[in-house]
């Protein structure tokens, strides 16, 4: 049973990519075979952020062209076994995605055997983003505890609900999950940053995990390795909770309480 | 430096973002969601032509789409500038059958 899962959030720069990669590693991890596709055609990053730049030689929009085989096209990740990318174009725009071309690519990613599709969604809602939500089954919608973000995701909630596949055909709702990125517990404490509660309020749809604030994101994608692979960090600890849950699992939210920090925690950063 | 001032000053920013999204969320909700996208823009051309024989603040204008029910209303409020008298309101409404989304 395959599962589409668009990572969206309207607005830019809160960690969709870095999201898709640190849950599609995650996924891999535990053994499950997934694709992550970058829907963000003229702008691609999921290839920077997971390391595979250089092997880029077919993209997402060859192959809806026909200009390519999916094969030739997706990325074979080299530290996860079951883990491929389908890099998006760099040269083409938006429009050359199409709900037909898009439909066909992830129906054969399914009799490829793919048990998650994750769809890396640009920012905004225009044709990139609406094709990134169009064929998901469940969506992971990534929120910052900032103004501009939380009201771009709640537009994007009404996107969901009404302007894809699932909508349009009248079928279950997507199920929609809240990431909340770049938590600081410390300045929440001082009130100078929305809480998990403030935010779980306005949008109103369960909480999927929390990420801290962390250097570690712009290490990993220095390195092209997502940070998840890296068991020390708590942004790894967070994304792998995370995945526990997407599976089923209960596991407590943590990094939402400011950590006690030793002298030596403090001096190695 | 007012009471009020004093108060909004030692109001925690997170707090004063909380209020300000609550109703923008709110407010955005009722009038985009399930909403056609034409809306505003009939809401305009309504306005233009009724400005043509009213003189019409179009700050007491409401226009919204009313779902429940299994009938979609639309629903223009318009308040005319009868200052003498209790002001009477031009009330449109215009339904249709049970909605296709």
């Amino acid at each position: 049973m395959s599962k589409v899962i668009v990572i969206t959030s309207g607005k830019g720069g809160v960690g969709k990519t870095t999201t898709s990669a640190n849950v599609a590693a995650g996924l891999a991890l535990k053994g499950k075979k997934v694709v992550a596709i970058d829907f963000d055609v003229g702008l691609r990053n999921l290839d920077l952020v997971m390391g595979c730049e250089r092997r880029v030689v077919y993209d997402f929009v060859n192959v809806i062209k026909s200009e390519a085989k999916l094969q030739q096209a997706l990325i074979k990740d080299k530290r996860l076994e079951s883990l491929y990318v389908l890099p998006a174009s760099q040269t083409r725009d938006k429009e050359a995605l199409d709900p037909e071309g898009v439909g066909r690519v992830i129906e054969e990613l399914k009799t490829m055997g793919f048990e998650y599709i994750i769809c890396d969604s640009p920012a905004g809602i225009e044709k990139g983003a609406q094709m990134a939500m169009y064929f998901a089954d469940e969506a992971i919608v990534v929120t910052n505890p900032e103004v501009s973000s939380v009201r771009d995701s709640d537009r994007v909630l009404g996107l969901l609900a009404a302007k894809t596949s699932r909508a349009e055909v009248g079928g279950p709702p997507i199920k929609t999950h809240l990431l909340l990125t770049r938590y600081a517990p410390l300045q929440v404490k001082k009130g100078e940053m929305l809480s998990v509660g403030d935010v779980l309020e306005l949008l109103g749809i369960p909480l999927l995990g929390v990420i801290p604030e962390s250097k570690a994101v712009l290490q990993s994608s220095n390195k092209g390795m997502p940070a998840i692979l890296d068991e020390t960090t708590d942004v790894a600890q967070a994304y792998l909770d995370v995945v526990y849950r997407f599976l089923g699992e209960e596991r407590e939210h943590r990094f939402i309480e400011e950590e006690k920090r030793s002298f030596f925690g403090r001096l190695f950063g | 430096m007012s009471f009020f001032d004093y108060f909004r000053r030692t109001q925690k920013t997170a707090s004063v973002a909380k209020d300000r999204l609550s109703i923008i969320v709110a407010r955005e909700r009722a009038t985009t969601r399930g909403a056609p996208d034409y809306l505003p823009q009939l809401q305009q051309e309504l306005l233009a032509v009724i400005a043509r024989y009213e003189k019409i603040d179009l700050q007491e204008v409401g226009v919204r789409i009313d779902s429940s029910g299994g009938c979609e209303v639309l629903e223009i409020n318009i308040v005319l500038p009868d200052a003498a008298q209790a002001s009477k309101a031009l009330k449109i409404t215009s339904s249709a059958g049970a909605s296709p989304s």
